[in-house]
């Protein structure tokens, strides 16, 4: 196979002087303005901050029609969504998801390592359930969690030693899990067995904010016999449906592709 | 066998929204576009109704085109709107006269203390159900009469129509100028101040009271029942319901039975409780109005216990402070502290409804000291909601003698978990939301496929309910009341600030 290390990108170098510019100084600028400062033609300038102000690099003042810095520049360092605002997102949908699965539906973001329950449907049975948002999961013993670690290097490189045991099937080495994260990159979804409680199962999918980026899980989880089909793997309806809500939430955000 | 669906138009303050749904209740796309808000002057709220026809124009197709679907597999339309917004337009042209004046606008505040002073003025709350107030259409229909040159001629020559935002939809839907549909729903028309609660039609002494000629009204029909077919937009679509959204809402919720509620949280929040077939009049400040008619049936009343602003006060926290960036950070911002620090906002913008109904009142914020932050700030935004929700239920428990056992809550704001949870701390009654988050929209296709036989009754509908989430109570009853003391002594600070004079 034919590896080549690619060379510089000109129009992100270009970007990155535009960001650099607009830091400076008054941090006001028209299109000429930043056109004529960096040498470029007019229209290239105007397609980067077009594309940066898509990405919410950049600000446009409505009045004046001139350049600064966006919001999302400075949020780069912290959350990438805020929670209560992907639970509002999502709330629609996840709703669907239950009544079409007829199982509880959770969406998950990350946080210290473990799964943050952001959103909880109930299963739609009307029987006597508990609202657990903001209840912390493990990571390696949920769907929701093998979603975040999956699409999250940094995260699950952190997994180090034995894996805290829930049942007999949590997956506590390192390695067995790795294996299954790529798995889980492989097919777009994740699933667990009674990992986590005996006789309980549940499926996921990565939802992504723009660019692609993976912002939470939303998955299903109950009575493994209702999670799963004959063969003891997760019912590919049910995949489906987990698989097509993800992907409407992620649209909803801005994600294009998926 | 080819998959129908029913489609759902919900024309609100903000947004108008097409959301179509299967067989299940089950959404299956949905499409959404805002539209501005102008504010001309202080106290003024406008809409432009073309915006808000082309923005139909525009996401009818797009939902269907978003399931896969076609027209022709769209079995019925429901319309649920913003209620009480006046539009008057021109029966030839098509073209609105002016902006839209919104039910939030309280332009009409000194003709409506005109109003209250005339001898016959009791006859108003006594016909209608509802107290004489800027909240509703007939002052604001006389106001926009009253100050464009020719207008009230060419009302009363039947060649400028008014409707509430389902009657300017449904008649540009059914051809506009040629020959559009010109009608209402019984429950729109019960906004007006000009239906008569028990006839169901337009009372000629109502009409002479505020000055409206008979000749620009829509016709009055029932809430469900095949009113036409669309000729713009999806041709060939049966339009088969209107209701306002807050009727909508109760209809979404199945709640069918008398002793039946529901609240949903949107820009204002309206608690609806099912009366059954008895107009029940409130000694409490709360209004009499239809919840629903379906076919010819006899219609179903409600009590109704309105707040004005909600979410409302998080937009403002949003556009009007610039303090978040999106309505759901409110939360966020709020569980950076544990408590409200003191402060209390009482929104008042637009003067306050039930229980009060005091249009001269305005908001506050009081209780601040240099230790509040803006956290403390974005909790008392929330705690508003919590306790106007209380007072609303407190007069609905003495005015239906019966206490509250739990409440059903819909609408965008139930996104929110703190705001939930503490509803229910201020009611002491668990919150229970439904799987279907947008129940205005479900009420509206329940009642359209309900007209054209897509559902077959509403014990069918009923099954479609289930629970997504509870909130149970967990506040200290001596806390609850000292902080409701504290948002009494804040209510208080509003009356009374807009003068008579002006």
């Amino acid at each position: 196979m034919l590896r080549s290390v690619p060379g510089p990108v000109q129009s992100i170098e270009r970007a990155a002087a535009i960001l650099r510019l607009l830091a400076r100084g008054s941090g006001r600028l028209g299109v000429s303005e930043i056109a004529g400062s960096l040498g470029l033609a007019r229209g290239t300038a105007h397609g980067i901050l077009r594309t940066l102000h898509g990405v919410g690099f950049v600000e446009q003042d409505g009045e004046t029609g001139k350049y600064r810095l966006g919001a999302a520049l400075l949020h780069l360092g912290t959350s990438y969504l805020d929670v209560n605002e992907l639970r509002s997102r999502a709330i629609n949908w996840a709703d669907a998801l239950a009544a079409r699965s007829g199982e509880a539906v959770r969406i998950g973001t990350p946080l210290d390592g473990k799964v943050l329950v952001v959103h909880h449907v109930f299963r739609p049975d009307d029987t006597l359930q508990t609202l657990d948002v903001g209840a912390l999961l493990p990571a390696h013993a949920t769907a929701l969690g093998k979603v975040l670690l999956a699409y999250d290097a940094g995260a699950a490189a952190a997994l180090t030693g034995q894996l805290e045991p829930f049942t007999r099937r949590t997956k506590t080495v390192p390695r067995d899990l790795a294996k299954a994260l790529a798995e889980v990159r492989d097919m777009g979804w994740a699933a667990e067995m009674e990992e986590m409680t005996v006789g309980e199962a549940g499926v996921a999918a990565p939802i992504r904010g723009q660019g692609g980026l993976v912002v939470g899980a939303m998955g299903v989880s109950g009575a493994v016999e209702r999670i799963c089909g004959p063969g003891g793997r997760p019912n590919p309806t049910l995949v489906t449906y987990v698989r097509d809500a993800a992907r409407a939430v992620s649209r909803d955000l801005g994600a294009s592709r998926w | 066998m080819v998959e129908r669906y029913v489609m759902s138009v919900d024309q609100g303050t903000t947004s108008t929204r097409c959301i179509l749904f299967d067989h299940a209740g089950r959404l299956v796309s949905v499409t959404q576009r805002e539209h501005k808000q102008h504010f001309p002057k202080p106290g003024w709220v406008e809409h432009d109704a073309m915006e808000i026809w082309r923005n139909l124009e525009r996401i009818a197709p797009e939902a269907v085109a978003q399931a896969g679907a076609t027209p022709d597999q769209v079995a019925a339309l429901g319309i649920a709107n913003q209620r009480e917004t006046t539009v008057l337009w021109d029966r030839h042209t098509g073209r609105p006269i002016g902006h839209a004046v919104v039910w939030q606008d309280t332009r009409t505040d000194r003709l409506v203390d005109e109003l209250a002073a005339h001898p016959r003025a009791d006859m108003v709350l006594e016909r209608c159900g509802l107290p004489l107030a800027t909240y509703f259409s007939a002052p604001r229909v006389r106001w926009m009469l009253d100050n464009r040159p020719g207008l009230r001629e060419r009302a009363e020559r039947g060649d400028v129509l008014f409707g509430t935002m389902e009657s300017w939809l449904i008649w540009n839907l059914t051809g506009g100028p040629e020959g559009g549909l010109h009608i209402t729903d019984v429950t729109n028309a019960s906004r007006t101040l000009l239906m008569n609660l028990t006839t169901l039609d337009w009372d000629d002494e109502l009409l002479t009271f505020f000055g409206v000629p008979r000749a620009m009204l829509p016709r009055i029909r029932p809430s469900t029942e095949t009113y036409g077919t669309a000729r713009q937009v999806l041709p060939g679509v049966r339009i088969a319901a209107a209701l306002g959204d807050q009727q909508a809402a109760l209809f979404g919720q199945t709640c069918f039975a008398p002793g039946e509620a529901k609240c949903t949280y949107g820009t204002g929040a309206f608690l609806l409780l099912n009366t059954g077939n008895e107009p029940v009049r409130s000694t409490h400040g709360l209004l009499t109005t239809v919840g629903y008619q379906i076919g010819d049936e006899p219609a179903v009343y409600a009590l109704e216990g309105s707040i004005a602003i909600t979410g409302a006060l998080v937009q403002w926290f949003r556009d009007g402070l610039g303090i978040i960036s999106s309505a759901p950070e409110i939360e966020t911002l709020a569980r950076t502290v544990d408590d409200n620090g003191g402060c209390y906002i009482v929104p008042a913008f637009s003067g306050l409804f039930t229980p009060y109904w005091r249009s001269e009142a305005r908001g506050v914020i009081v209780g601040l000291t240099s230790y509040i932050t803006k956290g403390h700030l974005a909790r008392a935004v929330l705690e508003a909601t919590g306790w106007q929700t209380r007072e609303v239920v407190d007069a609905m428990n003495a005015d239906s003698g019966l206490a509250l056992k739990a409440l059903k809550v819909d609408g965008g704001m139930t996104a929110d978990n703190l705001l939930m949870q503490l509803i229910a701390d201020v009611l002491n009654v668990p919150v229970i939301r439904p799987m279907a988050a947008e129940t205005v929209s479900l009420g509206a296709a329940y009642a359209a496929g309900l007209a054209v036989g897509y559902w077959p009754d509403l014990e069918g509908l009923r099954r479609n309910w289930h629970r997504a989430a509870q909130w149970l109570p967990a506040m200290d009853p001596a806390r609850r009341a000292v902080e409701f003391g504290n948002w009494h002594r804040a209510v208080e600070r509003t009356f009374d600030w807009i003068k008579p004079d002006g």
